[in-house]
């Protein structure tokens, strides 16, 4: 698992709320049986103008020239400032994927969907819970300093503003030991592999039609 | 001390450790597998050199790529015109072979979108731990399961140690009292559920719904309820076991049978919360109050009565309601102050794992009987959510009902749902839809999507516009 120890990057926004995993990363690009090279289609339909195909270049697609992330100041932003109820929808990983090809390694919303949330641990992606408060003024200062930046640190759990504030944020402790270290954590778990038989075996005593059934 | 709800009965009974800060490792019973979400999973299966922990406990069947036209899904895999998804789908082939777990490939009867094979099968029992690396995977907690969608690394972690490790979630009880209307179904209550409370307003919580019209429907009902769960953002949704259930699971494929039936069944009929459970949340609706729905935005909240008028996002107080709204008009076409009724159609999808079970097909069949679909509308399509469902309506003669009014009569698979196949709207296409999301661009690029119910999709798909099907 890839490892998230401490970030300095620009901040770029996704200014609405229930921003949905099809919006992240639209359905024609799950198709492949790959975790990598999503990047180039993350928020692809309304990044370009026209319709993106799996494996496109997508170099010479028209651009929306709407759409913020496309503004240069935003270009190689690390962190991504968002709004409630980022990630909803579909549980596809693709979306962390694609988030994390282009080059966000934090994200910052009021609120985030449950399945998305638990996907960015798994992918070197800090999601961090802030006020909503907090977030309009982030956004405030962000639009208003072209070059605006942050330090995220997962040890210390604050985020440094460029303009020098420090914001304290909450992740819980197996999650953050997990992302902190870059674990494996399905080696993790068969640590506890003794526990997982002993449990299975009284299970399968207890309800015995759940085993054999349809093999 | 207060008793348990059912979610609390199924994580205790699941629970092989606990955890600090309300987390466990609790064992999954079933995993349900298909195309999309699984082959980054078996590959990292081998590249760490691991096994499945359980390989009976796995069950696989393609259903998000599939070609739902005969004459392309007649040459199975190999006729695949795409070949992206003809690899992928060969790939999910190729691993349940290597890896010796049961499938049911694309062209055989059984095959079809997971989330209606599983419970069809016996494959989905009651009182089971389920996952599925789909969000629609709620769809089971139908039959009193704690079933939840998860992402690809859980997929191989739980393929890799048969656990899942999570924080236990939050207890919501949505009850809904009294009786329906004629001509008002499951899709209606759980769309009117979700204008209730929001896209977000299940997140972090499993919500159980109750009360005496829930008890009332049919598990074809119950199913479609859970199933959009998630579309309130609840990640698992509940039903407790019944009659209705019992009677359901009994005879399936793959339920069990003679004297461990009758150990099963008693150990389900205790599958329901307790009178004095405690819930972090109640909501109430009542059955009488609730109207066909239509969605009229991008988001199911998004959701009025058939009867309903397009909100104004000048009247909003709210400045993040207003941009929300402005966009979502801008998006699907539509005016301030227009009725839902007025809304024309281009469109018309009957199927996906909301609402392509056979009593979807019936309900929808019965209001185009002898009707023709109107010259407006470009197609209306009826996807049967799997092989079995479709030779049923094919001996009940619904297959020739629709044709004869002008649908499409399709092979089984998500199809338009999420347009992963060829099934897909052109931009800025109206599309009445039974399925769960009215995403931008999720029924393809552009394309504007009405969730509704089979009756009411069927009536528009008559009309040409939105109906109100209660006066059909």
């Amino acid at each position: 698992m890839k490892s998230f120890t401490v970030l300095h990057g620009l901040v770029a926004p996704m200014d609405r709320a229930n921003v949905d995993t099809d919006l992240i990363i639209p359905k024609q690009f799950l198709k492949s049986i790959k975790r990598s090279g999503f990047g180039p289609y993350l928020f692809d339909e309304i990044r370009y103008l026209d319709q993106g195909e799996p494996g496109q270049d997508c170099t010479n697609r028209p651009i929306n020239p709407d759409f913020e992330l496309n503004q240069a100041r935003y270009k190689d932003a690390r962190v991504l400032l968002a709004r409630e109820n980022f990630g909803c929808g579909s549980s596809r990983e693709h979306a962390p994927w694609a988030l994390e090809d282009f080059g966000f390694h934090c994200i910052i919303a009021p609120s985030f969907a449950d399945i998305f949330f638990n996907n960015c641990f798994k992918n070197g992606i800090l999601p961090v819970e802030l006020d909503a408060a907090v977030v309009d003024r982030l956004f405030e200062e962000m639009y208003a300093n072209e070059g605006y930046s942050m330090v995220v640190d997962l040890a210390a759990q604050t985020i440094k503003t460029s303009l020098g504030e420090t914001i304290s944020f909450e992740v819980d402790e197996f999650r953050k030991h997990c992302l902190f270290n870059g674990l494996d954590d399905i080696a993790l778990t068969l640590d506890s592999a003794d526990a997982i038989r002993a449990y299975e075996q009284n299970w399968r005593e207890k309800s015995p039609w759940l085993f054999g059934a349809i093999k | 001390m207060s008793g348990q709800t059912l979610y609390e009965k199924l994580w205790h009974s699941h629970l092989v450790e606990e955890r600090d800060d309300d987390c466990g490792l609790i064992y999954i019973d079933r995993q349900l597998i298909h195309e999309v979400t699984s082959p980054q999973a078996f590959e990292g299966l081998r590249i760490a050199g691991r096994q499945p922990w359980r390989v009976d406990a796995n069950f696989a069947v393609p259903d998000h790529n599939v070609p739902t036209e005969r004459h392309e899904r007649s040459g199975g895999v190999a006729g695949i015109i795409d070949p992206v998804s003809r690899l992928q789908v060969q790939t999910l082939d190729d691993n349940c072979r290597d890896f010796d777990i049961l499938e049911f490939q694309v062209n055989d009867v059984r095959q079809g979108i997971v989330h209606v094979v599983g419970p069809e099968q016996g494959v989905t029992l009651p009182g089971m731990t389920i996952v599925c690396g789909d969000s629609h995977t709620s769809t089971h907690g139908a039959l009193g399961a704690l079933a939840q969608g998860i992402g690809t690394s859980e997929v191989e972690h739980v393929m890799a140690t048969q656990c899942l490790l999570q924080k236990k979630m939050k207890n919501m009880l949505v009850r809904v009292d009294g009786q329906l209307q004629a001509g008002v179904t499951a899709k209606d209550v759980v769309l009117a559920i979700i204008g209730e409370i929001g896209t977000a307003g299940g997140t972090n919580h499993a919500i159980e719904f109750g009360g005496e019209v829930v008890r009332a429907l049919s598990m074809e009902g119950r199913m479609t309820i859970c199933n959009m769960a998630i579309e309130a953002g609840a990640r698992v949704g509940l039903i407790g076991v019944d009659d209705v259930t019992i009677e359901y699971v009994k005879g399936k494929p793959y339920a069990p049978t003679g004297e461990q039936w009758d150990q099963a069944a008693a150990a389900w009929g205790e599958l329901h919360s307790d009178d004095d459970a405690h819930f972090d949340r109640v909501v109430e609706l009542r059955g009488e109050d609730i109207v066909p729905q239509v969605t009229w935005g991008t988001s199911p909240e998004m959701v009025l009565p058939v009867s309903g008028i397009i909100p104004d996002p000048a009247s909003m107080d709210n400045a993040g309601d207003r941009e929300a709204t402005a966009r979502a008009l801008q998006y699907m076409g539509l005016k301030p102050g227009m009725a839902i009724t007025d809304i024309q159609l281009d469109t018309v999808f009957i199927g996906s794992c909301t609402n392509s079970r056979i009593e979807d097909l019936r309900a929808a069949a019965m209001v185009v009987e002898g009707k023709q679909v109107a010259s407006t509308v470009k197609r209306a399509l009826v996807v049967p959510g799997s092989g079995q469902i479709k030779v049923q309506a094919e001996e009940e003669g619904l297959d020739k009902i629709f044709t004869a009014a002008g649908m499409e009569w399709r092979e089984p698979g998500c199809s338009m749902c999420l347009a992963m196949n060829s099934d897909k709207l052109d931009a800025g296409e109206h599309c009445a839809s039974t399925s769960n999301r009215n995403f931008e661009g999720r029924q393809g690029f552009g394309g504007r999507t009405h969730l509704v119910s089979p009756a009411m999709a069927a009536a528009a798909a008559v009309a040409g516009h939105f109906v109100d099907v209660r006066n059909w």
